[in-house]
């Protein structure tokens, strides 16, 4: 198989290690080489993280370089921007539609830009665009956004669906499980329009 | 069993495998998951220590006892144990002792970008550097065979990359914990000028003979490649090559001190044109030159930050993939969050205008707008005697406007020190111990202070307010920084006074805390949008094109807010 490369991206505190997590544990059950590389520490702290997951029959080094990420997944719609030079040429994006102000715009010394979206449409032909947490609030647990679009990304890439809930059951806290397969499910199977409508499994396979 | 492991937990296993019996450290990004994973395991006995110094003097008496023993720290650290790690080098170890450094690179999470190879080097220790998981385990153990097999500490050196990394690892079965005899030899353990000078000649021999068999040494590789590229390399940063110089010829070094120069010369002599690649300083690099061997190096890549494997290939090849173009947007640093006690502090010292002697740890973050309240931060402890230098060299009354402000566990760490300064000295600074009851920074971890040890058990606390007055500090109190006025007072009366004074600031860290509630509501009838409120530069207070808003999902209710707001326009409490 050919090495897949998973940059993960958000705003500390958001989850987005747990997703890394499932993605490792998925990896190394189906059998592949995988490497994840996370950061810790200060850039925890409310700031810009980023999470790296490679897997495949051989990974050399633990880190996705710029311009050579199939999938950014992002928690949060201005990281989509800041990290979207480390996609490839007909790499994909899923992008988590929300926005958190980071400390220079609460303080008024920067503005949070409102075309966003239309930016991230307008550079990558594969985007994917959804409201998790709104969905999250739905379910009844806002915690439960990462899951949802974990769903998402599910469908594009050649990995069983009973593959995902088993290992995501494993991870999360045992008494979230049916509120997170809830989520993944809905994530799974909402239909999003994406502007090529090529699916990576596809180009990957 | 293969299993995905962190960097760090591999450490642990292979501490686990190679059967030590004592395990310490003081906690420090990168390396802090180390002794987290280590304590986890009943059969070894596992410490926070109060710094990395005692946690190597530690490590060195369990070792003499004839255990094994590993101790961790992140490349700062190393200067604070650097004391015994010099002569522990003469005095060799009876049990393996194994001393794993975490450098930064890049400084993810650290004050400067140090290279601890130089430590190995001039205290003529050798030294391992792993490039990933498997290798953090298996070199642990490679590094206890080595250090009882030399009598030598031996230095095992992570990188960020490759601690907070997982990658697959397959696990072995634990060898069972022994202990040597100990034997009484004070020629080898007591460091007087006569025994040391005979210590010294072993040292010498000793990096000899280690130079000498590391040929041998099968940590150090010969990967057979294309010979037009040869590549000498250790670390992650072999990853990153491999990832786009397949095709090339590799020296990959395990062992980084003592260098394999016979191994060096023969690869050097089978290759047209060779490379070292190593990040930080050229250690490797002038090492090989000062042998009259042609390489390159420093002049293709900086001394500054991490390495990258496009990096690799546009200076090698001459050629990448096609960059995107970067988008210019507002940045987002890291913040205090919501609910810190920290912040209550800073907004204080802000409005006081006073000039604050920083330290290490979350508090540091007081330094971004929109608090401000830090003016300057150099390494643990050292708020106290800089505060101590400035009223010094400025005159007492200017102690009247600068404060010291250190976190407990740093305190501890190296912070007590300077206190007893200013007292033998007749100084008259005012110190802040902000105690939020815990080593926050690092992910929460148990010191002196907390009443717990690493493993969860409970032990005596150390008691700060008995500490600070043994020192001779007659001026102390206890307030919690989130009554704002009490703190105001207190601030303004302590450095007023003609006598050095402490003022703890003790409420528990928000992510602790488990008294805080519910999310506050803005009352748009009530806010007029003066912005009192974002002075906190709380990560829940959004200034919107509506008015304020608070963002539910960050709001931990601490109703710091409702003491800045002079239009009681939060909602959700009682005023």
């Amino acid at each position: 198989m050919k090495n897949i490369n998973i940059l993960i991206v958000g705003v500390g505190g958001q989850g987005t290690l747990l997703t890394s997590r499932v993605l490792g544990s998925l990896a190394s059950k189906l059998g592949y080489d995988a490497k994840v590389s996370e950061v810790h520490g200060m850039a925890q702290r409310g700031g810009s993280v980023v999470t790296h997951v490679r897997f495949g029959d051989r990974i050399f080094s633990p880190l996705i370089e710029e311009g050579r990420a199939d999938i950014l997944l992002s928690f949060e719609k201005m990281e989509a921007l800041r990290w979207i030079h480390y996609l490839k040429e007909d790499g994909m994006l899923i992008v988590n539609d929300q926005a958190i102000d980071p400390m220079p715009v609460i303080t008024g010394n920067a503005k949070y830009p409102d075309d966003i979206l239309n930016r991230l449409i307008n550079r990558i032909s594969n985007v994917f665009i959804i409201n998790a947490q709104e969905i999250a609030k739905e379910i009844g647990n806002i915690r439960v956004s990462n899951s949802v679009l974990m769903g998402v990304l599910a469908q594009h890439m050649n990995i069983k669906k009973e593959d995902w809930e088993e290992v995501l059951s494993s991870i999360v806290p045992p008494k979230t499980i049916k509120e997170n397969l809830k989520a993944f499910k809905i994530g799974y199977n909402t239909k999003l329009g994406c502007e090529e409508g090529a699916r990576l499994n596809d180009v990957l396979e | 069993m293969i299993e995905l492991m962190l960097g760090n937990q591999a450490v642990a296993r292979g501490a686990y495998e190679a059967g030590v019996a004592v395990a310490t450290a003081y906690p420090g990004t990168p390396s802090t998951e180390i002794t987290e994973y280590i304590a986890k395991y009943d059969e070894i006995y596992t410490e926070w220590s109060p710094n990395e110094k005692i946690a190597l003097e530690v490590a060195i008496g369990a070792s003499l006892a004839g255990g094994r023993a590993i101790v961790s720290m992140k490349h700062v650290g190393l200067n604070v144990a650097a004391d015994p790690l010099f002569t522990v080098s003469y005095t060799g170890v009876n049990g393996g002792l194994v001393i794993v450094v975490a450098d930064d690179p890049g400084m993810h999470s650290s004050q400067n970008e140090q290279d601890s190879r130089f430590y190995a080097r001039s205290a003529h220790i050798p030294m391992l550097e792993p490039s990933d998981s498997q290798e953090a385990k298996d070199y642990i153990k490679c590094a206890f065979e080595l250090s009882e097999k030399y009598d030598t500490p031996v230095i095992v050196r992570l990188t960020t990359r490759v601690a907070h990394s997982q990658s697959l690892v397959e696990t072995a079965e634990p060898q069972p914990i022994t202990l040597k005899e100990y034997v009484k030899n004070p020629n080898k353990y007591v460091m007087m000028p006569g025994m040391a000078k005979a210590r010294h000649i072993v040292v010498e021999q000793r990096m000899k003979r280690l130079t000498k068999d590391s040929y041998d040494l099968d940590i150090n590789k010969i990967e057979k490649g294309n010979s037009s590229i040869g590549i000498i390399t250790s670390g992650v940063v072999y990853h990153y090559a491999k990832e786009v110089l397949p095709e090339a010829s590799y020296l990959k070094l395990g062992m980084i001190h003592p260098l394999p120069k016979d191994l060096i010369l023969e690869f050097a002599s089978k290759v047209d044109k060779l490379y070292v690649l190593e990040e930080l300083e050229p250690v490797i690099e002038e090492q090989i030159k000062s042998w009259g061997i042609q390489v390159s190096g420093k002049e293709l890549f900086s001394v500054q930050g991490e390495y990258t494997a496009n990096m690799i290939e546009r200076a090698i090849k001459g050629s990448t993939v096609n960059m995107k173009q970067k988008e210019e947007l507002p940045n987002r640093p890291p913040v205090l969050c919501p609910g810190c006690p920290h912040r209550a502090v800073f907004y204080n010292l802000k409005k006081l205008k006073l000039t604050a002697m920083g330290d290490i740890g979350c508090y540091t973050l007081g330094a971004l707008p929109p608090l401000e309240g830090i003016d300057a931060c150099v390494c643990m402890g050292a708020s106290i005697g800089m505060a101590h230098g400035f009223e010094k060299a400025k005159g007492k009354d200017s102690s009247k406007k600068v404060v010291g402000v250190i976190g407990d566990s740093t305190f501890i760490h190296s912070g007590i020190g300077g206190l007893i300064d200013i007292v033998y000295n007749k100084g008259v600074s005012t110190i802040l111990i902000l105690d939020n009851s815990i080593t926050a920074m690092t992910g929460h971890q148990d010191n002196p202070s907390t009443g717990r040890t690493i493993k969860g058990e409970i032990t005596a606390a150390l008691d700060l307010v008995a500490l600070v007055k043994a020192t001779g500090i007659n001026n102390v109190r206890v307030i919690d920084p989130f009554n704002l006025k009490e703190s105001e007072a207190a601030l303004k009366e302590e450095i007023e006074r003609d006598q050095p004074s402490v003022i703890i600031f003790k409420r528990p860290c928000a992510l602790l805390d488990k008294s805080q509630s519910s999310p506050l509501k803005i009352d748009s009838e009530k806010c007029t949008s003066c912005g009192l409120c974002l002075k906190l530069g709380c990560p829940a207070i959004q200034k919107k094109e509506e008015g304020m808003v608070i963002d539910e999902s960050l709001c931990n209710g601490c109703k710091l807010c409702t003491q800045v707001c002079r239009f009681n326009a939060m909602e959700g409490v009682d005023y």
